[in-house]
């Protein structure tokens, strides 16, 4: 705990705000369903659309549902479908790209103008594509995020891992004799690590914004799943009243993102000076 | 003088011919990559889903029905038959039937791709010299205020979403102050003035979205130069700042700035998707969340086809504008 | 006033007075900050040339870009006054450093190749600083940068100035930055390390240029420079400078001939390789080691023994066990080519590498775990040799248990000796590669190749990123230790004179072609290829005088387009037209000293003379 105090010190005040932020919205995640006052399909209010009370916190929404519960349990959905799609794309790019350095030549060669092809499609056109083939149940919405941000965690993590391997202690090794994987885990991967998590840290914001966009268009997580996305879309009418049912959960995604935005700058940002 | 300057005296072949190569194997490149992503689009869309067949005429169909239809629909053919046929029926802008519609896939694009260019332009119109002016005045001023700013600003910015954006709009220039409408009726009918009104929100909402991410790497791309031995040296001759920056840092800088712009207007396509939906704005890209809803395949197929094209292109004139401006590829 | 030219200048009695005192520069923010230079003072009367020597980080530079009233990002001028002809630069505002900076005073930097605008022809820049200043016109400028061109003997001085920076040689950049300097006929001149970055046969022309350059502008210099023998050419005065302090000042025969200073003795010492004392060798009978036999090698596909990119030709080279060979090149010489080809790290096209009698697999594939451990590499940059996230235990240990599969209790004894035996204390093991100096560095980078107790040693120019002293302190290691544990050690360098005192054998390699091998003996006697005479001729000498006496010459620049003639033809002012030009050199032998020497030249031995 100390540990983590006197890390949160270290940072910049917009890198203090994005770590509370991330915090925040991680333990709501965790937490969230122990902390919500209804239950999440409930219709407790008679009104629809009503405003911020001593009831219900954040008012109800078009069914008379409340905003706040519905809110936390959609904070898990768009939390863990985020990190999870983050981490498969970062893993899977990362292992090819250590792939391509080691193995110059053809393979290198073939996964690099695979995933040259694959990042010329735009990420949400390429989702949209998917999600028409495939569908969108929330283990394929996994899929699709975490596929759609592959191309792009390769391509950086490819420049570094080039960068690192042509470096003497990566020659030297050669010279030893080393076997290309114990070169790839051994000598280049540990230098990649913190530029990696920054990475996986926008590879998350990205990921977070387009899930949500497709639920909001109602092409991401279905009913009887809610995630953030589609609390925005299933109170769209609520917006010519201003109703917090709409602007919540859309405020409540932007400072998700903004947060780690802000976390991710600070942390790279320390690093570099 | 040739003698003293063996290596003047190896002229490879100069100027014109050369950009007009290099120019050449940009345009190949991406042309190739255009073939390559269409292998891929046709291959996720086309061939790896379930019986289309099967899909349309439901679960009571008897087999016989199913394999008519198939056959009809050419679904009984191999896969590199169907994409060969797919892709020329592309190449001659007739990319066949839109399922849903039931019209010609070429005349719903025709109508609804001028919108979306209108939209495009006149984000970028906006967008790109307020970033350019954004991003330099950042790097200029490096570490001041306007810079810390700025950078705040753009940052939160980029991961802002955009319906967050547009439905703040909404909320507050049409449902309090009334100003604009909040769904963009756009018609060859309408006069100029309604057509601008009806196409405000959706593009402050672009903007604002693209806005942030090319500021942020007009920034980086000038603060690159601005760290280069020239600049140190120029300052030493006594060189004014503004003329530095104008004179010394513009030229070098002015190739990662187009790249910069490309990219982020790229993201526009994106942007679009949610934008367009939000606003009802009749182009391709809502057209294309349509596609997916009513699993329009032939439709979608273009429409993602017309959107990697445009980020091909924009990528190549940014590529081509890099080599113009660097006389090392020049001379 | 301000059109007035530079030679009616106003303060016509004080121009090019300069006057330092109590200067202090720092860096870090205001609550934390960190003197780089403290308390340093000095006076050079107008005309005359003051050097700053001093190693890495003695602050040399700092100070002489202080003449311009100018710190570089993060540092600041934070106390004591500087005058430049009588006006103070500390106290001037930004206004004013514009107008003092390029006309007044004028900087050549380090690398030319960085400090042009790559976008830019040569002469917009050239003439840039007299536009800003409104000293001249255009067409008044170009005619004065051009006779300034002529005058450094750039050639073609009517149009190099059309050319962009990336279209001219390292040499020529740099003259062409000294013109920019010159253009205004500043009253100061400031050299930042000018012919650092240049090969020493290059260097001689831009020194003789910037020499008659200062003296032909009247303007006093300042000199800032690690090189003692370059010093000694250039300067009237010399300030001895170590971590931002003042060691010694004086003028350059009473600090150079009568040190005081502890550590100027020790700079002087280590410029001279005074402190290289090397046993002399019994001529011994030489049991071969590696053998090279017209070695071909270079980069893209290998077609016919012939890479795309062909590096290195028909290079043969002996080395005995427990013998040290020099291998002696500029930039561009195949020099680390080589090293690699030895190593397995570039395939081999053509030839044979024998090591013991075996020939070596062409690449690493077909190596056996022996012939790994045989051949061991140490690299000229120990920061990026070593993996930093790793300590200098774990880096010693992995050789030791690939090797010899030495782990655990054992691997940290091991560890324990090595460390001893480059002189490092036994903590060393638990600390983080990037806690040591750079010193330090270079000695675990050697003594991870100990590990694998190799048979040979190949050192990749192990001391030319490090201060002279250091390196003078590795290269004493490297000797000691090649004696003791009898390790062959192939030493690449670019610098004759430590090659010659501490090899064997030397080998002189010239776009990637050995001009000339021997043993040291041999190579002592003469007589030299033209190329090793002229590299031989252009170190500069610790002699003030050698500058103008030096016979070192080049008659063009660059490598011949056709590959089979004498690779240095085009700088050679023996080239013998219509034969040097057409015809491949033959390799000739010396007869007088049996087989032990031999040229790549169509000049007779009796023509090339011996020493």
């Amino acid at each position: 705990m100390t540990l983590f105090l006197s890390f949160a010190r270290s940072l910049p005040l917009p890198g203090r705000i994005g770590l509370f932020l991330v915090c925040f919205w991680l333990l709501a995640a965790l937490a969230g369903p122990l902390l919500a006052p209804y239950a999440v399909g409930a219709f407790v209010d008679y009104d629809v659309f009503s405003p911020m009370s001593g009831k219900f916190w954040l008012g109800s929404d078009y069914l008379g549902r409340d905003v706040l519960s519905r809110l936390l349990w959609g904070a898990r959905y768009t939390v863990f479908l985020g990190l999870g799609a983050a981490l498969l794309a970062s893993v899977t790019g990362t292992s090819l790209a250590l792939v391509a350095a080691v193995h110059k030549g053809w393979v290198d060669e073939v996964v690099s103008r695979t995933m040259d092809t694959l990042i010329s499609i735009p990420s949400k056109v390429f989702a949209l594509v998917m999600v028409a083939a495939f569908g969108s149940s929330l283990w394929l919405l996994l899929l699709i995020a975490a596929v759609t941000y592959v191309p792009g965690n390769f391509r950086i993590a490819r420049a570094i891992a080039l960068d690192l391997a042509a470096m003497d202690y990566v020659t030297f090794a050669r010279a030893q004799g080393e076997t290309p994987i114990r070169i790839a885990l051994g000598e280049i991967l540990p230098n990649m690590l913190h530029p990696l998590l920054a990475d996986l840290g926008l590879r998350f914001v990205f990921i977070v914004l387009l899930l949500s966009g497709l639920s909001f268009l109602g092409l991401g997580v279905q009913p009887p799943h809610a995630d953030l996305g589609s609390l925005v879309r299933e109170n769209i009418s609520g917006i010519t009243e201003g109703a917090p049912a709409i602007i919540a959960p859309a405020l409540a995604i932007a400072t998700l993102t903004v947060g780690a935005n802000l976390l991710i700058h600070a942390l790279k940002k320390g690093k570099t000076a | 003088m040739a003698g003293a300057f063996p290596q003047f005296a190896r002229k490879a072949p100069r100027g014109a011919s050369v950009i007009l190569h290099l120019v050449g194997r940009r345009a190949a490149s991406a042309l190739l990559t255009l073939l390559l992503v269409s292998i891929v689009v046709f291959t996720i869309s086309g061939l790896l889903p379930g019986d289309a067949a099967q899909e349309t005429l439901g679960q009571s169909a008897t087999p016989a029905q199913v394999a008519a239809l198939r056959h009809e629909m050419g679904l009984d053919r191999p896969g590199p038959v169907r994409y060969v046929q797919w892709l020329g029926g592309i190449l001659r802008a007739d990319p066949g039937q839109s399922l849903v519609a039931n019209m010609p896939v070429r005349d719903i694009i025709a109508e609804r791709l001028p919108n979306s260019l209108m939209l495009a332009g006149f984000t970028a119109v906006i967008a790109v010299p307020l970033a350019l002016a954004m991003g330099i005045a950042a790097a200029v001023h490096r570490g001041g205020k306007v810079d810390r700013v700025l950078s705040l600003a753009t940052l939160s910015m980029v991961a802002v979403p955009e319906f967050l954006v547009a439905t703040l709009g909404v909320l507050v220039f049409s449902v309090k102050l009334l100003w604009l409408p909040s769904i963009a009726l756009v018609s060859s009918e309408a006069s100029l003035g309604d057509t601008i009104r009806s196409c405000a929100l959706p593009v402050m909402t672009l903007t604002f979205v693209v806005v942030a991410q090319m500021a942020r790497m007009t920034r980086a791309a000038m603060i690159a130069q601005l760290d280069a031995g020239y600049v140190e040296m120029a300052e030493l001759k006594g060189v004014p700042f503004g003329r530095i920056v104008l004179w010394h840092v513009m030229p070098n800088a002015i190739g990662p700035i187009v790249n910069a712009a490309a990219l982020s207007l790229s993201y526009l396509l994106g942007g679009a998707i949610i934008v367009e939906t939000i606003f009802n704005f009749p182009g391709l890209a809502s057209l294309m969340v349509n596609a997916v809803t009513s699993r329009d395949m032939p439709l979608l197929q273009s429409c993602a086809m017309i959107f990697c094209a445009a980020y091909l292109l924009l990528v190549l004139i940014a590529d081509v504008v890099a080599i113009l401006s660097n006389p090392r590829q020049r001379a | 006033m301000t059109l007035a030219a530079p030679e009616t200048h106003q303060n016509v009695t004080r121009r090019g007075q300069i006057t330092v005192s109590g200067l202090r520069i720092v860096v870090g923010p205001p609550d934390a900050e960190r003197a780089i230079v403290e308390d340093v003072s000095f006076a050079i009367e107008p005309g005359r040339t003051l050097a700053l020597i001093g190693e890495s980080g003695s602050g040399k530079s700092t100070i002489a870009l202080s003449l311009a009233g100018y710190a570089r990002p993060g540092a600041r001028i934070a106390g004591g006054t500087i005058e430049v002809g009588g006006e103070r630069v500390d106290l001037m505002d930004g206004k004013a450093l514009r107008g003092l900076r390029g006309r007044r005073v004028a900087y050549v930097a380090q690398s030319a190749a960085a400090a042009f605008n790559p976008s830019r022809t040569i002469m917009a820049q050239v003439i840039e600083p007299l536009l800003v200043h409104r000293l001249a016109s255009r067409k008044e400028a170009m005619a004065r940068a051009r006779r300034i061109f002529a005058s450094l003997s750039l050639p073609d001085p009517e149009n190099i100035g059309e050319r962009y920076p990336h279209q001219l040689s390292g040499g020529q950049l740099q003259r062409l930055m000294a013109a920019m300097a010159l253009i205004t006929g500043p009253e100061l001149l400031i050299f930042d390390e000018p012919t650092t970055a240049l090969d020493v046969t290059t260097q001689v022309e831009v020194l003789k240029a910037f020499k008659a350059a200062i003296a032909e502008s009247g303007a006093t210099a300042v000199y800032v420079c690690h090189d003692l023998p370059v010093v000694a050419q250039m300067a009237d005065e010399v300030l001895v400078l170590q971590n931002g302090r003042t060691k010694e000042a004086g003028s350059l025969g009473t600090v150079f001939g009568t040190p005081a200073d502890p550590y100027t003795r020790a700079l002087l010492a280590a410029a001279d390789h005074g402190g290289l004392t090397r046993l002399p060798r019994p001529e011994q009978e030489c049991v071969p080691l590696l053998r090279i036999d017209g070695l071909s090698a270079g980069y893209g596909k290998i077609r016919d023994g012939r890479p795309e990119v062909p590096i290195l030709e028909d290079v043969s080279l002996l080395c005995g066990r427990g013998e040290a060979v020099g291998v002696i090149g500029e930039s561009g010489s195949g020099k680390s080519t080589l090293a690699k080809v030895v190593a397995g790290l570039v395939p081999l096209a053509d030839g044979e590498v024998l090591l013991d009698g075996t020939p070596l697999p062409a690449d690493l594939g077909g190596r056996s775990r022996e012939q790994f451990r045989k051949v061991q590499l140490v690299f000229q940059h120990a920061e990026t040799a070593l993996n930093p996230v790793k300590t200098v235990g774990e880096l010693l240990a992995r050789p030791l248990a690939l090797h010899h599969g030495i782990r655990g209790a054992a691997a940290q004894k091991r560890v324990a000796e090595l460390l001893d035996l480059i002189q490092l204390p036994a903590a060393t093991a638990a600390r983080n590669i990037r806690a040591l100096s750079g010193g330090q560095k270079q000695r675990v980078n050697l003594a991870r190749a100990l590990a694998a107790e190799p048979e040979l040693l190949i050192c990749d120019e192990v001391t030319s990123a490090l201060d002279t002293i250091v390196g003078q302190a590795i290269l004493e290691l490297i000797d000691s230790l090649r004696r003791d544990l009898g390790i062959a050690v192939m030493f690449i360098s670019h610098d004759i004179s430590t090659v010659r005192t501490f090899c064997d054998r030397i080998m002189v390699l010239y776009g990637g072609r050995a001009v000339e091998s021997a043993t040291c003996a041999a190579f002592a006697r003469g007589p030299h290829h033209p190329y090793t005479r002229l590299l031989l001729e252009s170190v500069p000498q610790m002699d003030p005088a050698w500058l103008a006496s030096s016979a070192a010459r080049a008659a063009g620049t660059g490598l011949p387009l056709n590959r089979e003639i004498c690779r240095f033809e085009p700088r050679c002012v023996s080239a013998i037209r219509g034969r040097c030009n057409c015809e491949a050199p033959p390799l000739r032998q010396s007869q007088g000293h049996g087989q032990n020497h031999t040229w790549l030249c169509h000049h007779p031995v009796e023509a090339l003379g011996a020493e």
